[in-house]
């Protein structure tokens, strides 16, 4: 509810990039994992428990991450793999509908679970005592899922209203789903997490259950704990509660490659909205499981050096001194499953001159590919990569999503220090390349909305209404 | 990536027992989640524009109390002192992070702004960091940024605050501390920067005007609040108004020592934390907290109100003025809303709309507990044409609530959350930051968290009973409805 600018995909790029570029300087930083590894165990099924032991406080995290997002779906079914992890707390012959939330619940539990692109995760927070019952709870779930026809009715309805709430009533979703639908013509990240609209009409209680005996075995899953907990007595417990799920064979999975960009796309939204935008996405390298290429580093930085923090040149330069734009923010995220993106975007006020802000933030880029980064703007970011290093230690969940994130996008828990480490060492030179190799226009997708009036049902302004409201 | 992040549950889970909120959740999620970030992410700190705007800060800051409990044992050993100068010192000590969360607040929030100058309150609290002492606006930003620091301001109804997190290693903390002096005591507030954050504040605030939620709140603010303070909200008018003399007054007054907490978590000692705070509070003159707020009224009967849009879903809040910060019911009535509507999917509201019937994706309840009394509210977003059912089936709930109260098996339930969730409270700097921040500024008892779990135990079905009857009344109660099929929601 909050303005545009929180309902921007985008807009919490600034922090997330103060959260997300971590790097490794001369900092003491390894004192405080020297003490507890992490440890990692592959079960006799194939599922992999990795445990982060961290006793700051009395408390455990489990995460169960299954290696099937949206991407694994096919047209006409889309939105599946969302509807499924709603059905996971639909019941068990053991623990009926509800019951697992409500179990968790009486533990004391924090529980919820997120469906991505590239993955479906389920988690749980509890004292530490408490785990093995959480751990009971996810096993059986793993392998039991009821999948009640009735059930399903009602939480089709349920997903319908949190597509209505995110995306129908939301323009700058509505944007973000069409630039995704442009930017990928083969690949399916062209299609949104939560479904088309028609598909989850047309969506049954069997294309559901095709998913589950699909994707839901162990050795599709990883299995993250961390906190206050003994990796023995954890590897114990998990092979007790998911060491007897028998594996499946996973269905091999198609490349589903995209096509090399070819020019050029632009596409148009209409919808009512007051605020004209517009989202950039060009097709970038990601982070590739063999080796951590270069490429991915240098365009992290340069993310950082765009937009990482107040300073950075593309609010400084088109927000605070040209008054160009009312916001603007680049990203890039290296790992994924899929083809990589790195995007921006960019909003002007009412009426104002959207193409001179695109203009101005593609001047922006083509600025660091001329001209270079200052050794100054360099170290900035790599600054605050270093301390985001240091205040991540303070999220016992954001340690596990680290770990479970790394592990479904095809890499290793390990990697992440070589990359952390990679990300130190990028120059100048490298950025100024990024920028001119991979932010070109034959690379770039731009969306762009196009505000329409209200229709006739539309609330009355509060333009000159004052502050105060008679009742 | 982003948008991409779909929660199985919505606002009211476990966690948020007290004041569960679907915005504040999937921030922390989306905060947590490399790259993936929810639409709806809505923490104050993720814009500066969206500070601006009261309505859509309204009630956040106290969703830090809502999740307030505490771990059973004593553990947290929280240090106070008062400054010669009048500035309250929290200070929590701990080593085992090589980090620092620093913290000021003033009782300047929204509800001091003077009438005809909504926003001035946050205007000014937004402006403390775009220039400052021998600093400009680039120079803050760059040495912040220089030594990794996060900064983020918020102003709600009461409160105005500004929090960095930093290194605790003196050459970045000291660097910082040295600007958040700057900041505090000897803003700039520019005129050419104030005129343009005006119009990106402006600008903000034409686009949630189109934005359902948006509006739905702000109606129900303005409603159960009336001509109270609280009800007061930015308009385009009251922020066209804003002068930089506004603004240096505005400081002037409120920004002083006698008005100042400051709260400090982290990798600290005592003597360290006593030259932190005479430094940041060197220069601000000495002054004194503004007198109380006026009490809000009740509402003297219900009300309903349609506000058309073409939304696909219709957004609704029912409630009216609740209980402040200091209600003798204050615990009653946290765990009667934990069954009512609180607690995720332990909770009635969500068993009957979400779970049973499939009309929402999210139902929820909470008391706001504030400085004066905060609302109580239900809310929930249903498509268009189930508006008349969703609403018939919140009104049976909660009047079912209020006759029969809860059962003992719910009660139960409910305890047995919040007090076995106590030690995840406090299981980071940053949440027991948060918390810090919320006892300095309401002045509750240091030990008031060790009481937390003892007072959730006594609690029984009469004294919910008690306590909701006497606090709400099914017939002064306001009904807000901004989307479609009016005809039918009567």
């Amino acid at each position: 509810m909050l303005s545009l600018l929180n309902l921007l995909p985008y807009s919490r790029l600034a922090m997330l990039h103060r959260f997300f570029l971590l790097l490794l300087l001369a900092f003491p930083l390894t004192a405080l994992h020297a003490a507890d590894p992490i440890v990692e165990k592959t079960l006799g099924n194939g599922l992999k428990v990795i445990v982060l032991p961290d006793h700051r406080a009395a408390v455990a995290v489990q995460q169960a991450w299954y290696r099937a997002g949206s991407m694994d779906e096919s047209y006409g079914t889309t939105g599946v793999a969302h509807v499924l992890e709603h059905m996971m707390f639909k019941g068990t012959p053991k623990v009926p509908a509800g019951e697992f939330s409500r179990r968790i619940a009486a533990l004391g539990g924090r529980e919820n679970a997120f469906t991505s692109r590239d993955h479906t995760a389920y988690f749980q927070t509890v004292q530490a005592s408490r785990l093995p019952q959480a751990m009971a709870l996810e096993a059986d779930r793993m392998t039991h899922l009821s999948l009640d026809a009735d059930e399903f009715a009602k939480e089709l309805d349920v997903v319908k209203e949190e597509r209505r709430m995110r995306t129908e009533d939301n323009p700058h979703s509505r944007l973000y789903e069409q630039l995704m639908a442009s930017a990928f013509v083969a690949h399916p990240y062209r299609h949104p997490v939560i479904g088309w609209m028609n598909d989850l009409d047309n969506l049954t209680v069997a294309d559901t259950r095709a998913w589950y005996s699909r994707w839901y075995t162990p050795n599709n899953a990883i299995l993250v704990i961390a906190g206050d907990v003994d990796p023995a007595q954890v590897f114990a417990w998990a092979e007790q509660h998911y060491g007897t799920i028998p594996a499946r064979e996973i269905p091999a999975r198609k490349p589903q490659t995209e096509p090399a960009p070819q020019g050029m796309r632009h596409l148009q939204l209409k919808a009512p909205a007051k605020l004209p935008m517009a989202i950039l996405a060009w097709r970038a390298p990601k982070l590739e499981s063999a080796h951590l290429s270069r490429s991915p580093h240098a365009l992290e930085i340069l993310a950082g050096v765009l937009s990482g923090h107040e300073a950075a040149r593309l609010p400084q330069a088109l927000v605070k001194t040209r008054h160009i734009a009312l916001e603007a923010n680049a990203k890039y995220d290296a790992l994924s499953r899929g083809p990589a993106l790195f995007t921006a975007d960019v909003s002007v006020a009412e009426g104002g001159d959207l193409n001179a802000a695109i203009a101005a933030l593609k001047g922006e880029i083509s600025r660091v590919a001329r001209e270079g980064i200052s050794p100054a703007e360099l170290a900035r970011v790599k600054a605050q990569v270093l301390a985001a290093q240091v205040f991540e230690q303070d999220s016992l969940f954001y340690r596990a999503m680290q770990i479970g994130s790394w592990e479904t996008a095809g890499l290793s828990w390990r990697d992440r220090a070589t990359w952390l480490d990679g990300l130190k060492s990028v120059t100048a030179a490298e950025v100024q390349a990024a920028a001119a190799n991979w932010l070109t226009d034959d690379r770039l997708t731009l969306a762009e909305l196009v505000p329409q009036p209200m229709p006739e049902n539309a609330p009355p302004t509060a333009r000159g209404s004052g502050g105060r409201h008679a009742r | 990536m982003h948008a991409s992040v779909y929660l199985q549950k919505s606002a009211s889970a476990p966690r948020a027992a007290w004041r569960p909120d679907r915005k504040a959740r999937t921030a922390a999620i989306a905060q947590l989640w490399r790259g993936y970030a929810t639409p709806r992410a809505g923490m104050p700190s993720g814009s500066n524009v969206a500070r601006l705007l009261q309505v859509s800060a309204k009630h956040l800051a106290l969703f830090a109390l809502c999740l307030l409990p505490w771990a059973a044992q004593a553990g947290l050993d929280i240090q106070h002192w008062v400054l010669t100068n009048g500035a309250r010192v929290y200070f929590v000590e701990n080593h085992s992070l090589p980090m620092l969360d620093v913290s000021v607040q003033f009782d300047a929030g929204s509800a001091r702004d003077p009438v005809g100058k909504s926003g001035l309150a946050g205007m000014t609290q937004h402006l403390l960091n775009l220039g400052a002492g021998n600093l400009s606006e680039q120079a803050i930003a760059e040495r912040l940024a220089d030594i990794g620091a996060q900064q983020s301001g918020s102003v709600d109804d009461d409160r105005a605050s500004f929090s960095l997190r930093v290194l605790s290693d003196p050459a970045q903390r000291d660097t910082a501390v040295a600007i958040l002096g700057a900041m505090l005591s000897a803003p700039h507030f520019d005129a050419t920067i104030l005129e343009r954050e005006k119009a990106r504040a402006i600008a903000a605030l034409r686009e949630s005007e189109t934005q359902p939620e948006f509006l739905v709140e702000r109606a129900f603010s303005q409603t159960i609040f009336g001509n109270h303070p609280y009800g007061m909200t930015s308009s385009e008018t009251s922020l066209s108004a804003l002068r930089r003399e506004d603004l240096i007054a505005f400081h002037r007054h409120h920004y002083t020592t006698g008005n100042l907490t400051l709260t400090l978590m982290g990798d600290l000692n005592r003597a360290e934390a006593e030259k932190l705070v005479a430094t940041v509070s060197a220069a601000l003159p000495a002054g004194h907290a503004p007198a109380p707020l006026p009490p809000v009224a009740e509402l003297t009967a219900s009300s309903q109100q349609v506000i058309p849009h073409h939304a696909t879903q219709s957004h609704i809040r029912i409630g009216q003025p609740g209980m402040t910060r200091d209600d003798p019911d204050y615990f009653p009535l946290l765990v009667g809303n934990y069954i009512l509507g609180g607690g995720g999917f332990d909770s009635r509201l969500t068993k009957a709309v979400r779970d049973q019937r499939g009309l929402s994706y999210s139902v929820h309840s909470y008391f706001s507990p504030m400085g004066q009394r905060g609302p109580f509210q239900i809310g929930l977003s249903t498509r268009r044409d189930a508006t008349h059912q969703a609403l018939q089936v919140v009104r049976d709930t909660l009047q079912n609530f209020l006759d029969q109260g809860p059962t003992e098996a719910e009660l139960t339930q409910a305890k047995n959350q919040l007090v076995g969730g106590f030690p995840l409270r406090l299981d980071s700097n940053k949440k027991i930051a948060q918390y810090l921040s919320v006892i300095a500024f309401y002045r509750l008892p240091l030990d008031w968290l060790d009481r937390y779990p003892v007072a959730v135990e006594k609690v029984n079905r009469e004294d919910i009973l008690r306590a909701f009857r006497s606090r709400v009344h099914p017939d002064r109660l306001a009904t807000l409805i901004v989307g479609g099929d009016v005809a039918t929601a009567r």
